[in-house]
């Protein structure tokens, strides 16, 4: 019989550790994480179907760059700037790594790291927001906008659709500091910070393929 | 003529109906139920029905055309086999049918007595080869034939002797030749010989098919699709545009006309010639009428200050068989309908309806009318 | 004794009984009419929601078939008929086809794994409501009268603003992103409760065919769907705020949209047909009294199927003016496609002739399907022959193959199961003899509506013309047509008929009218809110034929049958080899995903009608909505 003396044995309530299953002396765990959980499963697919968008959206970026002629960017659009690209990716990844600590302290039941790691993660996916959309965006469009040719639709949308990301990335960590500070998250009930974290990192790893697609590929 | 193709439908659609289904569903409705008796006179009524001319795809009038009804008869007869094998096996399950026992109240392993749960000795094997490795080889041959077939369809036997641009436009077909002649919604080509057309559009995509010819090629906007093109004989081959493209898809049809080569030249040399001056008096009112009017905005007639291009060019109306891209017969009394309330004849077009009054449309026609 | 771990002796029946009712059973009224997380009754929902589309879409047909009765009618006009075919298609394929095979997916996998619900009830509840709602707002184009008009595949640059202005189209591409979020959330769900939720000692090699084929399918959805969902986008974005997607002027491309179409459509064709193959392997057992022929076979060519189904889409396309080298290649992956179709043809045909089939209607409705689909995949193989596709591209050929496909590989399998899983829904038999009406109706009917358009193909008629010329040898076929499908419609109506006369009076079914040979069986009919007393420990393939502890519907615990009463919960198991892994806490009833769909569908209008400080609302709205759905309320795990 497993070493657990300390629950009733009629009925199983969710506050306990383990629960019966009606097999004499069977005991099943009630919390866990990682991919026993559904909802790991569950964002994980979320993660699949999204990173097959993305991945038709660069498709289709360089479907249109080789049915075009051969001048990338058209029509007299210089090739981006890469400095503030390159800074912003650098803020960007970075960010990576207070989540990576706030999702492994929880784990060990660190609140206060949880915390912290969650505001860091917070502020730099913030800081690249904003720069995006304050100064990077002003900038290209002194050049073109969506609507001066298929080039120009191609640059806001992907852009836009992964600043869209990096938004809802933010929201959802605004949530998870909110329970963090009501101190709903302990070493074994931690789904929603995973679950961030796991998304977080997408947001982060598809960065890299927008960069090379919208920053990097026309300079070659 | 037309005694023939009659015969040659009827043995491709009695093949058709005859053979693979059509046998199988009388097969199905001689050992099972007189329910299916209908349906084969149904079939057997329809793949009979013939007596008028078709576009058909089975009935090709050019080397291009015959190759690909070759390769149907390949996958056809292929695809008969396959459906009878299937029934057969359907149909041996049928007779090896058990009496329904009807619901059960009773549960578990005593209800289920009547279950065979011995694996099927010969089963894996079974799936393996029927479903895996003679499909597999028949899907290979075919698929190595259907290459050759398109190899031999990718470039024409010659050069071309012609080169056509064959404009689509919403809803209408504007054919223009190199020495300048335009027409709409005839494609006059010398028989026997090589002609190759460019396929842009005006606006949305179009498809370019005359099953009795050639496989069809898309108009697609910032594309430039060419398909060549050789009649064996001369005569009358249907086409229609396949790809959808909005209100009066229907009635976007045009023909190519296949003249004995001499006749064709002839015919060329004609056709880039301006138009004729109106010869009656109604005539001359009608052309100075067009020219002042709002006509000439959209129509050409080459020789006078319509110039128009964005309706057909009407230097040789007189000579088409339709107008409204096959919608009727050209005639004196379709073509006034036409001008008087082009909406009515062919909703959705372009043309506006007229602010002629029906004398002036009659004096209209009859200018245009003289335009051979 | 009190603070052991576990009572020393089974339950007692009846005390587990009543504890299951009570964790389980919603209570009435609308606020739990609203919020139901139960997967039986949002199954039902799909089902019933999917069946009035089918009606609707069926209607439409008919007008169609009226149009095209003969020559130069005038019955709808063209701008009725261009409405009504793209309805049609829009309505049979997302409306109808994948709501009801998400219907008996959502009611049947469950209980044919073993489990007590999905593993995402509040997903389940939102996508049925949004796929409502999004069923709505598409219809709701019918009042103004600006349906979209441009065919399901909706061509650019035809449904450009250009030469399709008003809002007809802006339905089409807002209505179809609003679908695509509940067709993957559904999926998601699918894809985690197969691999999650499986009955203790549920094997990968022991899943139900049905299970794989819904698997396959909600695969399917996740990685095609995305395609769909951009395209629309991008046509939005084109339509309404003159961005180039799609304007060869300006460096966009036509192309670029059938490209993303296909990537969708082709797959969407799998994702319709994928379920059917399975349930067609879930009834032919049953009948035949044997168990499947070659298992494994079938699994491996579903699957086949699925992933060989995303490189195929250029076939669609063969007349386009691609180079020949990589239409070769299309065209051998197109030829390749029908192996794993013919592995599952032939395992059925095996396991027919190997065992006695008995010929009731869920059967015949499966060997009608056998052989509608095998003739639509014979005319597939022609098309994967691209010098014949390009000659009947585009023309009455392929209306004709489609509809076999996909009548065949849809319809007449929902059909069968109406009648094979009918009792396990209603808990009621339907009526047999009317049942067989139905089918030779059905079967009749639809090779009379389908079979001569092959002949109208092959001669030059092109598919989507409102009218057509006499003399050119179509009026006797396009009419035979039409009388068929008015036979195939006659033959629907008996079994609707049927279904709802039986629903009421029907002789009651007992769970296992049929004696078949898994677990949906295993419950009553219909089931209780908490599906199965004690969920069961599987040994076999076909348990209920195999083991004999699970008559009764109580496997008891020392057969490995768990009661699991301890509140609203059910069993997690182990990915590969379906081991107890955890007892999970299923959240209860919610209102929040209903009013989030609500959310959605005035962002649906608010999109729609260019009222942009009304979807910033619908946003705020629909964020609140989300937030209540996850406020935690010290009942569920922490998702």
């Amino acid at each position: 019989m497993p070493p657990v003396t300390t629950i009733e044995a009629t009925p199983t309530t969710h506050d306990s550790a383990f629960g019966e299953t009606g097999i004499p002396g069977e005991l099943l765990p009630q919390r866990y994480s990682g991919p026993r959980a559904f909802g790991w499963w569950g964002m994980a697919w979320l993660i699949g179907t999204e990173a097959t968008l993305f991945a038709l959206l660069l498709a289709t970026y360089f479907y249109l760059r080789f049915r075009s002629g051969p001048t990338w960017p058209p029509d007299g659009i210089a090739d981006p700037e890469l400095g503030l690209p390159l800074i912003m990716t650098a803020i960007l990844w970075s960010s990576s790594l207070p989540v990576h600590v706030a999702d492994q302290g929880i784990r060990a039941g660190d609140v206060e790291r949880l915390k912290v790691g969650l505001a860091a993660g917070f502020a730099l996916g913030a800081t690249f927001l904003v720069l995006t959309l304050a100064v990077e965006w002003p900038e290209a469009l002194d050049d073109f906008g969506p609507t001066t040719n298929a080039y120009g639709s191609l640059f806001f949308t992907i852009t836009g659709f992964h600043a869209t990301h990096v938004l809802v990335g933010l929201l959802v960590s605004l949530w998870a500091q909110a329970r963090a500070w009501q101190g709903a998250f302990d070493e074994s009930r931690h789904i929603s910070v995973q679950n961030f974290a796991m998304y977080w990192h997408f947001v982060d790893v598809v960065w890299a393929f927008v960069l090379a697609t919208v920053y990097l590929s026309p300079h070659l | 003529m037309e005694r023939r193709e009659c015969r040659r439908h009827e043995v491709a659609t009695g093949a058709l109906g005859g053979s693979a289904s059509h046998a199988s569903v009388s097969r199905r409705s001689r050992d099972r139920r007189p329910v299916l008796a209908p349906v084969v006179v149904a079939v057997a009524a329809i793949a009979t029905a013939c007596g008028e001319d078709s576009p058909s795809v089975l009935d090709p009038s050019s080397g291009a055309g015959r190759r690909v009804e070759e390769l149907w008869w390949v996958v056809f007869w292929i695809s008969a086999v396959a459906v009878a094998v299937v029934t057969a096996f359907i149909l041996v399950a049928v007779r090896r049918r058990r009496p329904d026992p009807g619901p059960g109240e009773e549960t578990g392993p005593t209800a289920a007595r009547d279950v065979d749960t011995r694996p099927v000795p010969w089963g894996d094997r079974f799936v393996v080869l029927a479903g895996v490795v003679v499909p597999g080889g028949i899907l290979a041959g075919t698929f190595v034939f259907s290459l050759g077939v398109l190899g031999d369809l990718a470039d024409p036997p010659e050069d071309p002797v012609l080169d056509v641009e064959v404009v689509a436009h919403t809803w209408w077909w504007e054919v223009r030749y190199p020495n300048g002649a335009v027409t709409a919604n005839e494609i006059r080509i010398p028989a026997g010989e090589t002609v190759q057309l460019a396929l842009p559009t005006a606006d949305v995509i179009h498809s370019f098919w005359v099953p009795e010819l050639q496989v069809k090629k898309d108009h697609i906007p910032g594309s430039d699709n060419r398909l060549w093109l050789v009649a064996d004989r001369a005569g009358r081959f249907r086409g229609q545009c396949a790809e959808f493209c909005g209100l009066q898809h229907a009635h976007m049809e045009f023909e190519v006309v296949a003249l004995p080569p001499d006749e064709f030249e002839e015919w060329l040399d004609r056709e880039a010639e301006p138009a004729v001056e109106p010869q009656t008096a109604e005539a001359r009112e009608g052309a100075e009428i067009f020219e002042a009017s709002s006509c000439a905005g959209c129509h050409a007639i080459r020789g006078t200050s319509a110039d128009g291009t964005l309706g057909p060019d009407l230097t040789h109306l007189a000579d088409r068989d339709t107008i409204g891209a096959g919608l009727v017969p050209l005639t004196p009394v379709n073509l006034a309908d036409f001008i008087t309330d082009p909406q009515d004849a062919k909703p959705g077009v372009s043309m506006p309806p007229t602010e002629l009054s029906p004398r002036e449309v009659d004096a209209v026609v009859a200018y245009l009318m003289e335009l051979e | 004794m009190a603070t052991t771990v576990a009572p020393e002796a089974p339950p007692r029946l009846a005390t587990t009984v009543e504890q299951l009712e009570e964790s389980w059973a919603e209570p009435p009224g609308l606020g739990s009419w609203l919020g139901t997380v139960d997967h039986k009754r949002i199954g039902l929902r799909y089902f019933y929601t999917g069946m009035a589309f089918f009606v609707a879409g069926g209607i439409e047909s008919l007008l169609i078939r009226m149009q095209l009765a003969g020559p130069d009618l005038d019955v709808l006009g063209p701008e009725g008929f261009n409405q009504l075919f793209s309805m049609h298609g829009i309505t049979m394929m997302f409306l109808f086809a994948m709501p009801v095979l998400s219907g008996f997916g959502n009611f049947f996998v469950p209980l044919m794994i073993g489990a007590r619900d999905m593993a995402f009830p509040r997903l389940n509840a939102f996508g049925y409501w949004v796929l409502l709602a999004a069923g709505i707002f598409l219809y709701s184009s019918f009042l103004v009268g600006r349906a979209p008009n441009d065919g399901w595949f909706n061509y650019v640059p035809l449904a450009g603003e250009a030469f399709t202005p008003g809002i007809n189209i802006d339905f089409y591409a807002v209505g179809l992103i609003f679908l695509g979020i509940s067709s993957t959330g559904g999926a998601i769900n699918f894809i985690v409760t197969i691999l999650k939720l499986r009955a203790p000692g549920m094997l990968l090699n022991r899943i139900p065919i049905f299970v794989w084929g819904e698997m396959a399918f909600a695969l399917q959805i996740v990685f095609a769907l995305p395609a769909l969902t951009l395209a629309s986008v991008l046509l939005l974005l084109d339509r309404k705020f003159d961005f180039h997607f799609y304007d060869a002027d300006a460096g966009g491309d036509p192309l670029l949209w059938q490209h993303l179409f296909w990537i969708f459509g082709h797959p969407e064709v799998y994702i319709v047909a994928l379920p059917g193959f399975g349930i067609a392997s879930a009834i032919i057992p049953t009948w035949v009294r044997r168990p499947i022929v070659g298992y494994t076979y079938i699994v491996i060519g579903e699957l086949a199927v699925a992933l060989i189904g995303f490189g195929v889409w250029v076939h669609h396309m063969f007349t386009v003016g691609l180079p020949n080298v990589p239409v070769g290649f299309i065209s051998l992956a197109s030829f390749t496609v029908a192996i794993p179709s013919s592995i599952q043809v032939f395992a059925w045909l095996a396991t027919l002739v190997a065992g006695r089939p008995i010929l009731r209607t869920p059967l015949l409705f499966v060997l009608g399907f056998i052989f509608i689909f095998v003739v639509g995949g014979v005319t597939g193989v022609m098309f994967a022959a691209v010098p014949f596709d390009q000659a009947v591209h585009d023309s009455y050929f392929v209306v004709a193959h489609m509809h076999y496909v996909l009548v065949g590989a849809a319809v007449f399998p929902i059909f069968g199961a109406l009648y094979h899983w009918g009792p396990k829904m209603t808990g009621r038999l339907l009526d047999e003899r009317w049942g067989k009406v139905s089918f030779w109706l059905m079967f009749v009917g639809f090779n009379l509506a389908f079979f001569p358009q092959h002949l109208l193909g092959l001669f030059g008629m092109p598919r989507r013309i409102y009218t057509y010329d006499e003399g050119l040898g179509w009026d006797a076929y396009n009419l035979a047509s039409t009388i068929g499908a008015f036979v195939l419609a006659v033959g629907i109506l008996v079994t609707a008929v049927n279904w709802f006369w039986s629903r009421a009076r029907g002789a009651p079914a007992g769970p296992d009218p049929w004696r078949g040979e898994t677990l949906e069986w295993y419950a009553s009919s219909p089931p209780a809110h908490y599906n199965f007393v004690t969920i069961p420990t599987i040994r076999s393939r076909e348990p209920m034929w195999d083991q004999p502890e699970l008559a009764g519907g109580a496997q008891a615990p020392e057969d490995g049958g768990r009661p699991l009463t301890g509140g609203h919960v059910t069993l997690s198991t182990s990915l590969l080899d379906a081991r107890p892994q955890a007892i999970v806490h299923m959240p209860h009833a919610s209102v929040w995903p209903f009013l989030l769909s609500l959310a959605l569908l005035v962002l649906a209008y608010a999109v729609l009608l260019d009222v942009w400080a009304l979807a910033v609302a619908a946003v705020l709205a629909g964020v609140a909505a989300v937030m209540g759905w996850f406020w935690p309320r010290g009942q569920t795990q922490e998702t």
